[in-house]
């Protein structure tokens, strides 16, 4: 009895985790802007990876592989934010474009990028500048 | 039942997303783009190692997969501070 109920935990779990890494090979190639690439690509990606090791480690009848997969699933969880962060701050830096329905872009003016800080600590904020996006100023 | 589905259901998907971001990774405009892509090829392939681990009962290739899940990491650290300093 337990046996099965483990295997259709795993077997959903597995499921919605293959699912989710198509959604994120899809939200790869699909999306307009790097920002939103990575939007779909981390979240939805790190997901999926956790969903399938958590399926490996709840159908293992071993608490060796259980323990293995637990920590690939720490460690995916830790590492994944920091490396979406890095990268996109890079993009951001590089002056990557943005989309064009992009409504407003709150860093603008507010990053020193020759000597990569930010530069907004203290200072009055200017008001940051707004696109012209399909519901017009007044977001 | 449970190997046969993630032989049969979950290997062919994960192929197919495996796949997808080198469309992305040939013709993204940036370094990031490019970068983006691989990550997520990096985090679906350790969904893959997890994945034959489970259909052929060898627990080693989970650590294969920790293995690829660290220089997924470090290659993208590096990509990010490489790209960042390179103005």
């Amino acid at each position: 009895m337990i046996a099965i109920i483990q295997e259709i935990i795993s077997i959903i779990l597995m499921l919605i985790g293959v699912l989710l890494l198509m959604v994120a090979g899809i939200g790869v190639v699909r999306m307009p802007d790097i920002f939103l690439r990575m939007s779909a690509a981390s979240k939805a990606s790190s997901l999926g990876a956790g969903c399938v090791l958590l399926s490996v480690a709840v159908s293992a009848a071993n608490i060796a592989v259980t323990v293995r997969a637990l920590a690939g699933l720490l460690f995916l969880l830790l590492t994944a934010p920091v490396a979406a962060h890095m990268i996109g701050r890079a993009a951001y830096m590089i002056g990557a474009p943005l989309w064009k329905g992009t409504m407003v872009d709150e860093l603008k003016g507010h990053y020193d990028t020759r000597r990569h800080t930010l530069s907004g600590i203290g200072a009055q904020p200017s008001q940051p500048r707004r696109g012209t996006g399909p519901l017009g100023d007044n977001l | 039942m449970l190997q046969t589905i993630a032989l049969w259901v979950a290997l062919p998907l994960l192929s197919i997303a495996v796949a997808l971001p080198v469309i992305r990774l040939v013709r993204g405009p940036t370094l990031p783009d490019r970068v983006v892509a691989l990550d997520v090829m990096g985090t679906t392939a350790i969904a893959i190692f997890a994945t034959y681990a489970l259909i052929n009962a060898q627990p080693a290739f989970l650590d294969a997969a920790l293995v690829v899940g660290l220089i997924g990491f470090i290659g993208t650290i590096a990509f990010a501070y490489y790209a960042e300093r390179r103005l």
